[in-house]
């Protein structure tokens, strides 16, 4: 593969410099170059008018027709579906519909409650492997077994969750499969004319968003962000099939293997699945005053959560840490106090439904996502938000 | 133990801006480090080799440039370090560097443990380390935060979940992805520094290692890069007004109509 201009129809007019996403194209003694670094994406070739830019793609068979259906990986843990499982759903029945195709869902666990509803929420098929040695989310099995699963059904698109499990394993099964994985992506859509999945995701700590597509390979593999999509209404009349796989135990053995688990209990209210969330930053000061926001947190009923300083700090333990290296969440209330609102934190709460920011900085970027922004001292404000809250409850 | 490093050289900021006029990354003046996180994986491999001796080798696949990260990597403390660079390796995604990284271990052949950072600051996936692994058909662990024991070739780890954490066996030779929390890393010592300057860096090129074209840069690559743009801000903050009291009231109030609260 390689770009090529055509110095005889290349006139140095420019008009391909502003086209390329890359900033790699410069006007050279009246003749356009093109530096380092081309990922012959092909948006400036577009953009001359004089045919000047040949890219040359060497005849890669297309994907095959054989490859149909979008399926989606639903994470479970400790025999409960997780919330992710739901939102990809609702994402997978989307890009189905317009592909005209099924969706369909796969689970590996033991004994895992509500597959039904699986149904219920859009997929037309379950795949389920269940084995008491899939109750602790064995990887190397899970890796094996999910590709072995792909091989057979040839779906078209794979969508996994971005969770500590999906993003540890679903690249093995990419590179088992030898095809693209995208990381972590925030948005997808189907260009109807290609068939092409046009996967979005966060880069350079969430300032710069990328649009990302595998064209030759199948299936085309996604991470996706948890909470960034909505979890759909579910119809319990939907009709679909549970399709039980076998799993041989005996052909893989597992490198790695799991002695045991340790919960963070400083977490009283999940945090994934918590409706109103309190967070702090950098602003408190000193571990203690916390407290603070804990108290606010009780009259609320919400989940205590951070910005990463007060992690490094051990002012609270990372599972609390919002942002592109701690969790994404989406509650219906995020009230922010004394966070800047750096990209990396936005990337783990912009979606929440009303957002609230307290800082004593007007020009925090914080308030440029807030629903509600109040300029002052979080040591007054905060008491204050308390006080009126619980007096309001009484 | 000898333990191979993955280190990647990445631009000094995240701060990147787009050019309005151009709508192209703004790339002059931005300096490069080595990847916050590859520093720790780093510092993990010379406390193995402190402790149980043997080796750190550092590798990085890059523009001929990337040298400069791997005389970093020296002056941390590793012995030795390898720039995997030729210009078949350009618009490499995961797949395919993992594939370049994967060639040159088992170039090395003798290793016991590869540490590579959960994540980069620019591409930003933390799919390498899991790709490298399955490339070279051995156990993987991501998002380790502390090595309790290595013995008897095998290995005990913590590893963060959003649950709290697990405690995991793993058999070696294997990979594993390090966060910030599994160490402090030392600032370079002067003999490092010194050793770093003199430090020959042999280049393995595509055909040293022998890895086939149709395997590296883009046409070993199943992603592409379609376009780029600024996240867009979706709300306009409301600044409340008055006494912090009367803005403090106002927002229970729109909180209570919301329903929110
Ligand atoms: C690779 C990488 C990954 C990262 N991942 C994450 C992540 O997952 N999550 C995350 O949060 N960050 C992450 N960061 C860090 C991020 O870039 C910011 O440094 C961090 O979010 C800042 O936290 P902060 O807002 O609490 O602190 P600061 O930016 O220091 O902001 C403190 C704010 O408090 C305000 N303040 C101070 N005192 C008061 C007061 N008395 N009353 C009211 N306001 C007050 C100040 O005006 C200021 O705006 C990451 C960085 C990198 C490089
Ligand atoms: C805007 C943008 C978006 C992209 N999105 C995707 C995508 O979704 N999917 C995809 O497959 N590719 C993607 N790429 C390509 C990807 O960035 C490159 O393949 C890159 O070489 C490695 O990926 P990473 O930076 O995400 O590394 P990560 O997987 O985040 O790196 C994890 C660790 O692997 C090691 N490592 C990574 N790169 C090297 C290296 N070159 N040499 C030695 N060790 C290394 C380091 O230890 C590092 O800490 C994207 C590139 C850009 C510019």
């Amino acid at each position: 593969m390689a770009i090529h201009i055509d110095p005889d129809k290349c006139n140095g007019c420019g008009l391909c410099i502003p086209a390329c996403p890359f900033g790699l194209i410069e006007v050279v003694a009246d003749k356009a170059q093109v530096g380092e670094g081309c990922t012959l994406c092909g948006a400036y070739q577009e953009a001359c008018e004089y045919d000047a830019i040949i890219i040359e793609v060497e005849e890669k068979a297309a994907p095959s027709d054989r490859f149909r259906g979008v399926w989606v990986f639903a994470e479970q843990r400790d025999g409960q579906l997780k919330s992710a499982a739901y939102e990809l759903l609702a994402k997978g029945r989307e890009l189905a519909n317009t592909l005209g195709t099924e969706l369909c869902a796969v689970c590996f666990g033991h004994d895992v409650a509500g597959l039904e509803e699986l149904i219920h929420y859009g997929a037309d098929k379950v795949y389920l492997a269940d084995d008491p040695v899939f109750a602790d989310c064995q990887e190397d099995l899970y890796a094996g077994r999910l590709a072995s699963l792909i091989s057979e059904h040839e779906p078209e698109i794979l969508l996994a969750p971005a969770t500590s499990l999906g993003r540890s394993f679903i690249p093995r099964v990419a590179a088992i499969l030898e095809t693209g994985l995208t990381a972590d992506c925030t948005a997808l859509e189907i260009d109807e004319k290609s068939r092409l999945l046009l996967q979005t995701r966060p880069t350079f700590g969430g300032n710069i968003m990328a649009t990302i597509t595998c064209q030759t390979r199948r299936p085309q593999m996604a991470t996706v962000r948890p909470h960034v999509f909505r979890k759909g209404v579910p119809d319990e009349k939907r009709r679909g099939e549970i399709i039980r796989v076998d799993f041989d135990r005996e052909a893989v053995t597992s490198r790695t293997k799991l002695l045991h688990f340790v919960a963070d209990l400083s977490e009283r209210v999940k945090l994934e699945d918590a409706d109103v969330i309190v967070a702090g930053g950098r602003g408190l000061g000193e571990a203690e005053n916390f407290q603070l926001l804990a108290e606010l947190a009780d009259v609320l009923g919400a989940a205590l959560a951070s910005s990463r300083p007060p992690v490094d700090d051990g002012w609270i333990p990372y599972p609390h840490q919002i942002g592109q290296t701690g969790k994404t969440v989406c509650p219906k209330l995020y009230i922010a106090c004394g966070i800047s609102g750096a990209a990396q934190h936005l990337a783990g709460m912009q979606t929440s439904d009303v957002i609230v920011a307290i800082n004593e900085d007007a020009n925090a970027p914080i308030f440029e996502v807030a629903t509600y922004g109040i300029v002052g001292d979080l040591f007054q404000v905060v008491p204050l938000l308390t006080g009126k809250l619980r007096d309001a409850r009484l | 133990m000898n333990v191979v490093v993955c280190i990647k050289q990445v631009p000094g900021t995240t701060e990147v801006e787009i050019d309005p006029k151009t709508n192209t990354l703004i790339r002059e003046g931005v300096k490069s480090i080595l990847n916050p996180f590859d520093v720790y994986a780093l510092e993990e491999g010379v406390r193995i080799k402190e402790q149980h001796g043997g080796k750190v080798t550092a590798i990085s696949m890059g523009p001929p440039q990337a040298e400069e990260a791997l005389r970093e990597a020296i002056a941390a403390g590793a012995d030795e370090a390898i720039l995997l660079s030729d210009g078949a390796f350009a618009g490499s995604d995961t797949l395919a560097t993992s594939f370049v990284l994967a060639k040159a271990c088992t170039k090395i052949a003798d290793y016991d443990l590869i540490i590579c950072g959960r994540q980069t600051i620019d591409g930003d996936t933390g799919q390498v380390g899991p790709e490298l692994a399955e490339n070279l058909g051995i156990p993987f662990v991501a998002y380790v935060s502390k090595i309790e024991e290595i013995k008897d070739g095998r290995m005990r780890v913590r590893r963060m979940i959003e649950e709290g954490y697990e405690v995991i066996e793993m058999s070696l030779p294997g990979v594993i992805t390090v966060v910030k929390e599994i160490n402090v890393p030392r600032l370079p010592s002067l003999r490092g520094m010194a050793k770093a300057r003199s430090a020959q860096i042999p280049i393995w090129t595509a055909q040293g290692l022998g890895v086939p074209m149709e395997k590296v840069g883009l046409l070993g690559s199943p992603t592409r890069v379609i376009g780029i743009f600024r996240p867009q801000r979706t709300r306009r903050g409301e600044l409340l007004q008055g006494s912090l009291e009367q803005q403090v009231e106002e927002l229970v109030d729109k909180l209570r109509q919301a329903k929110t609260v």
